[in-house]
């Protein structure tokens, strides 16, 4: 209960946690479907739309209500895929070292050399655009900073004498690596949660705001951002409400890793 | 000289660490002040000069130089008296050190500021005739090395050059020949000794180890629960120790001119908030009355020197004669190694032609200095490092090289912090052994048997090993490995990380473990602790066997020109009156 009085860590849940909340319940308090055309387009608030109306005239509230259900649960998908990966990555590395350790970083490191989205496009432009395919490239592109992190927190753990006991008694290498090392780095892989948690929403909403990810007209924050672009004077809910909710989820998630790492900190 | 009065330090709610302490050293005068871990002696040896640990204050307390009282100084006052009229060395110098830094710069830096600073001619007059005193070389290319040239020895006497280099009238010397080889030690010791001499400083040298103090301490203070609980000369306090705790810690020691039964103190050190009613070694005294429940003694003038007991005792020490060697029941050979060796024939091996047999229920020590090959033999045996010559096994398996059986061998790390997964339940970590060695078994009958045989309550099943003491850790430990009905205990160094009263239960335990058929393999530089338990020795120097044999011949006639160097550089406590 320590973890409640680190203000970081708790405005951090809060705002992720609200983000999720939104777009869980969402759906159920639009007030009209996403893809209904009830006014005019880019209309101001309005008695029938209380945030005004989108590019084609449908409920700015409602595509808003709507768009973060499959955004943010993709977000938690890639994070998961990211670290999953990253952590049996990095504790193989940092465990088996000599050539396991060389050819798993070298992969990591010719990863690290493409920029995210280049390579997520790269992939998407061969094999067309999915909902499934999309997170696990995602996810694919962000394991090489979990697995580097995750094995620097490792090498420190390997040459502990229980390690070497577990070894020295012929224990299982899937043992080790996750009943005795992994439970022992668990502090960076709170960390990573939250900063791939902020990289993964960023990632996936910038793939659909170039037209690669959620396709229309399915509502998305990303995909809302780039339709009401050019009406940004006119009608500027329907570009700064899903902005403000993609800002506040990846701050809240960047706070959450902050938290973790000062609380971990302290008890050092 | 050195007068330190009512000295108190204790946590930020007001629970005292170290109560009341008293101490008086006169110039070229050196105390030795020793306690086990936890007596609060490094707590002492840091407040004399004005400094403690985070979440710590001094309460109370002077602490004077020639009258000059320290403790309420200005911080830039005080920053100027360290070094100058007070001067610490630590346990560990290489890490204290700089390595960014030359070591030279390091010396002269404590001669070049504050108000009385000497110009640089003579500053590097004074450094040269210090390292020459401390036979270090003094010209310009050994100044400018780096603390990463240069080796442990060299460190710490890097250590006490810049201690004494602006010569202080107070030295306090926190276990500086700690973490040094037995020989490095001696040398370090005797300059200690020249250095207080010819400065005419009053040192205090902080130690665990009674052997080392009886050898340079003219008086030795006693420090048990964060009090002083005997001051005397070190003549009186080796021969005639009137505290229960200082007469049970000197017959806990080890001793290498004789085999003598092992004697541990019962029970723990109590916690700080258990020590304030009564007297705190009350519940591990063998001679406690109802009166040391009930008030706390005084540290009160007796014949011998100050005591804090109602009843003293006024007998010399006594030991009892030589066990002399056991023979009875079955030692036919259980493990055997033949002419192994390890690491590349081009380079110096690492390990060459080592063959040994271990006996059923005996204990064949392994002795060495640093370097020596001692752990690495003990890894080899583990398969932790490869061998690239010879073969090792059981006896009544199949030989080849590097056949090895993880469940009948089992080892034991030097340090029980390390060896015990911090994120897991010392009960978890020993069924999980359980549960390796025997699976599809219930664990839990076998966890509880181990737990008896090393005498650890169940209760502390429940427990992470940062809620167990030392001692306790490293029982845990031996459970573990005992799970695995093992044939040879594989004891790497594990007393040295432990108190002696503490050392001394562990091996009774193991003496226990011995008798029920069990052989070890205890790898150790304590030649006392050898002594007390091994029936064999071998003697290993940069990878090969330059002596083995029966233990008592080996320390009646040690044969190797090695295995003497190592013998005569023991510190012994003074003999007691044969029994």
């Amino acid at each position: 209960m320590r973890l409640l009085r680190n203000p970081s860590l708790v405005a951090g849940f809060v705002m992720v946690g609200g983000v999720v909340a939104l777009a869980a319940m969402g759906p159920l308090l639009a007030p009209h479907s996403p893809s209904a055309i009830i006014d005019a387009p880019y209309m101001p608030t309005g008695p029938r739309t209380l945030l005004g109306s989108d590019n084609l005239g449908r409920d700015v509230l409602s595509r808003f209500l709507w768009g973060g259900a499959n955004l943010v649960w993709m977000a938690f998908g890639a994070t998961f895929i990211a670290l999953t990966l990253g952590a049996a990555v990095g504790i193989s590395a940092a465990y088996f070292k000599g050539w396991t350790d060389e050819v798993l970083m070298r992969v990591v490191d010719l990863k690290m050399a493409f920029p995210s989205l280049v390579f997520v496009l790269l992939f998407v432009t061969m094999l067309g655009t999915s909902l499934p395919l999309l997170v696990l490239l995602c996810g694919l592109s962000l394991m090489p900073g979990a697995a580097r992190v995750l094995r620097g927190a490792a090498l420190a753990v390997v040459d502990k004498d229980f390690v070497q006991w577990a070894r020295s008694v012929e224990l299982p290498a899937h043992r080790i690596l996750f009943r005795e090392i992994l439970p022992n780095i668990t502090s960076p892989l709170l960390v990573e949660t939250g900063l791939r948690l902020m990289w993964s929403i960023s990632l996936l909403a910038g793939l659909s705001y170039l037209g690669y990810g959620i396709q229309p007209p399915t509502s998305d924050w990303g995909l809302m951002i780039y339709e009401n672009r050019n009406a940004l004077r006119v009608q500027p809910l329907a570009v700064v409400c899903p902005i403000l909710a993609i800002a506040v989820f990846a701050i809240g998630g960047n706070l959450i890793a902050e938290g973790f790492a000062r609380a971990f900190r302290q008890t050092r | 000289m050195l007068k330190v009065e009512n000295l108190s330090v204790v946590l930020a709610d007001g629970t005292p660490i170290v109560r009341d302490i008293e101490i008086t050293i006169a110039a070229g005068q050196t105390i030795g002040l020793v306690g086990e871990s936890g007596s609060g002696k490094s707590t002492i040896a840091r407040a004399l000069l004005g400094q403690t640990g985070a979440g710590v204050r001094i309460a109370s307390g002077r602490v004077s130089v020639d009258g000059r009282e320290l403790l309420s100084l200005s911080p830039a006052d005080l920053r100027n008296a360290c070094g100058r009229i007070i001067a610490y060395v630590p346990q560990d110098s290489g890490a204290a050190l700089n390595p960014a830094l030359t070591v030279g710069r390091q010396i002269i830096e404590r001669l070049l500021i504050g108000p009385d600073r000497l110009d640089r001619a003579e500053a590097f007059r004074r450094v040269a005739e210090v390292l020459t005193t401390l036979g270090l070389p003094s010209d310009k290319q050994f100044l400018a090395r780096r603390p990463g040239e240069l080796s442990g020895g060299q460190l710490q006497r890097i250590g006490l050059a810049i201690a004494v280099v602006a010569r202080p009238k107070v030295l306090i010397l926190d276990e500086p020949t700690t973490a040094l080889d037995t020989s490095t030690r001696g040398e370090v010791i005797t300059m200690v000794r020249q250095l207080t001499q010819s400065m005419g400083a009053a040192s205090l040298y902080v130690s665990h180890d009674l052997g080392l103090i009886s050898a340079v301490a003219d008086a030795v203070t006693v420090l048990y629960a964060g009090e002083i609980v005997e001051t005397a000369s070190a003549q009186r306090l080796f021969a005639q120790p009137a505290h229960p705790y200082t007469r049970a810690l000197l017959e806990a020691v080890p001793q290498v001119r004789q085999k003598l039964p092992i004697k541990g103190i019962p029970g723990q050190v109590p916690d700080l908030d258990a020590r304030l009613q009564g007297c705190s070694f009350a519940d591990r005294c063998s001679a406690v009355q109802p009166k040391c429940r009930e008030s706390k003694p005084a540290l009160a003038q007796q014949a011998t020197g100050r005591v804090r007991c109602f009843f003293p005792s006024a007998a010399p020490i006594r030991r009892p004669g030589d066990l002399g060697p056991e023979t009875v029941g079955d030692h036919g050979i259980v493990y055997r190694v033949d002419d192994l060796a390890a690491g590349y024939p081009t380079a110096p091996r690492l390990l060459d032609g080592i063959s040994l047999a271990l006996r059923r229920g005996k204990c064949t020590a392994l002795v060495g200095e640093s370097g020596s090959g001692k752990s690495t033999l003990s890894r080899c045996l583990i398969g932790l490092q490869p061998i690239t010559e010879g073969r090792m096994g059981f006896a009544d398996a199949a030989q080849g090289a590097g056949l090895r059986d993880s469940r009948r061998m089992q080892y034991i790390f030097q340090d029980p912090s390390g060896s015990l997964n911090p994120r897991r339940k010392v009960g978890d970590s020993i069924s999980l052994a359980a549960r390796h060695f025997f699976p599809g078994e219930d664990p839990r009958p076998r966890v509880e048997a181990a737990l008896a045989r090393v005498d650890l309550s169940p209760a502390i099943l429940g427990r992470f090993p940062s809620q167990l003491s030392g001692g306790q850790k490293q029982r845990v430990a031996i459970a573990r490995a005992l799970v695995a009905k093992p044939e040879v205990l594989l004891c790497d160094e594990i007393t040295s990380a432990l108190d002696v009263s503490v050392q001394a239960s562990v091996l009774q335990t193991l003496k226990r473990l011995m008798d029920d058929g069990l052989s070890l393999l205890f790898v150790t530089h304590d030649l006392g602790v050898v002594r007390t338990i091994a029936d064999e020795i071998i003697v290993l120097k940069q990878g090969r066997i330059v002596e083995q044999g029966p233990a008592d011949q080996v320390f009646a006639t040690p044969e190797h020109p090695y295995t003497r160097m190592l013998l005569d550089n023991v510190l012994e406590l003074p003999a007691g009156v044969p029994a």
